[in-house]
């Protein structure tokens, strides 16, 4: 028996391996990804002035009663480019979506949106990541989604697709009869 | 072996090459402790985007504004843990360069113990092994010769 341990072994090594790759090749295993620490806690702030008026400052509580996405996002980041498309759909049909330009240029990001459109209703311009590192924000585009009582209960690192929606957002969207 | 010698002692010199803290951008503080502490930081947290760098090593612009961060509070009076703990409050324990010794990271800690042990006994018993059986055999081998010279 004992000659066949290191093969039985090496056996169980290769079959774990196996296991393994499976897990990071379905779904959403990402061993670089990093869950976020929010679900089930407050928004944390904003606080920065707006893109366009830099006058208006930006506030999580304006938002207080309402269901909302907030998308962290830069025209320095192709992901962006490749969701921007579906969020203007979503806010098209009511969705109300806070965007975060993060680490840009002003007339850059303002170039972006005259091109491709403009599914925000306010913009926070943060380029010194004070914002995105208060919402634990690795990478873009990351969307939070935010209760009516403020509070964060779903995040997706990477771009908003239907199938993000479908699976993680929309549920939250659906008991409100007026979004 | 003298390349050899070259080569460990340039290994060895880019080891302990890491002590500098002004890697990328250099900050004016305003105590040494300040600095100090500072530089703790800077090699305790981990760079999120070049997730196998601290952020006293990486360049990302993520780390450069954590790095910038982690200056403004010193200079507002926040003391180090209390800097550790925003950054795993917002980011999880993993920003912490070093795993923390948690109820959940004790086998990532003591895994590599366990094995050496667990290969330092295999190795010692089949060491102890060899050693019986060449010790059987000699015996034989010398009760073999006593029964030949009893046999004469």
């Amino acid at each position: 028996m004992a000659r066949y341990s290191v093969l039985i072994g090496f056996f169980i090594m290769i079959g774990g391996f196996a296991y393994m790759l499976n897990l990071t090749n379905t779904g959403e295993y990402n061993p670089r990804d990093i869950p976020t620490e929010f679900i089930g806690r407050a928004a944390p702030a904003i606080n920065v002035p707006d893109l366009y008026n830099e006058s208006e400052v930006v506030k999580t509580s304006d938002m207080k009663g309402k269901v909302w996405l907030f998308n962290v996002w830069g025209t320095w980041c192709p992901e962006c480019w490749r969701e921007h498309k579906y969020l203007m759909e979503l806010s098209r049909s009511g969705v109300p979506i806070v965007g975060l330009n993060w680490r840009d240029e002003r007339a850059e990001a303002k170039d972006m949106l005259t091109k491709m459109g403009n599914p925000f209703l306010k913009i926070g311009y943060d380029p010194d990541s004070s914002v995105a590192i208060d919402w634990g924000v690795y990478g873009a585009p990351e969307t939070f989604l935010i209760n009516a009582e403020g509070m964060v209960v779903a995040k997706h690192a990477g771009g908003v697709t239907p199938a993000v929606w479908q699976e993680k957002f929309e549920k939250f969207f659906i008991k409100n009869s007026n979004f | 072996m003298n390349i050899l010698k070259i080569t460990l002692l340039i290994v060895l010199a880019f080891l302990f090459a890491n002590q500098a803290s002004a890697r990328f951008e250099t900050h004016d503080f305003a105590t040494p402790q300040m600095e100090k502490d500072y530089n703790v930081l800077v090699q305790e947290l981990r760079c999120l985007v070049c997730q196998n760098q601290n952020l006293a090593d990486s360049n990302a612009e993520l780390a450069q504004d954590m790095r910038l961060r982690v200056y403004k509070m010193l200079s507002e009076g926040s003391s180090k843990n209390e800097i550790v703990d925003f950054m795993v409050l917002r980011y999880g324990d993993f920003v912490m360069y070093r795993p923390p010794v948690k109820k959940s990271t004790l086998v990532l800690w003591y895994s590599p113990l366990i094995f050496f042990a667990v290969a330092a006994i295999v190795v010692v018993s089949y060491l102890r092994r060899q050693k019986k059986e060449v010790e059987q055999v000699v015996d034989k081998q010398q009760q073999k010769k006593a029964k030949s010279l009893l046999d004469d």
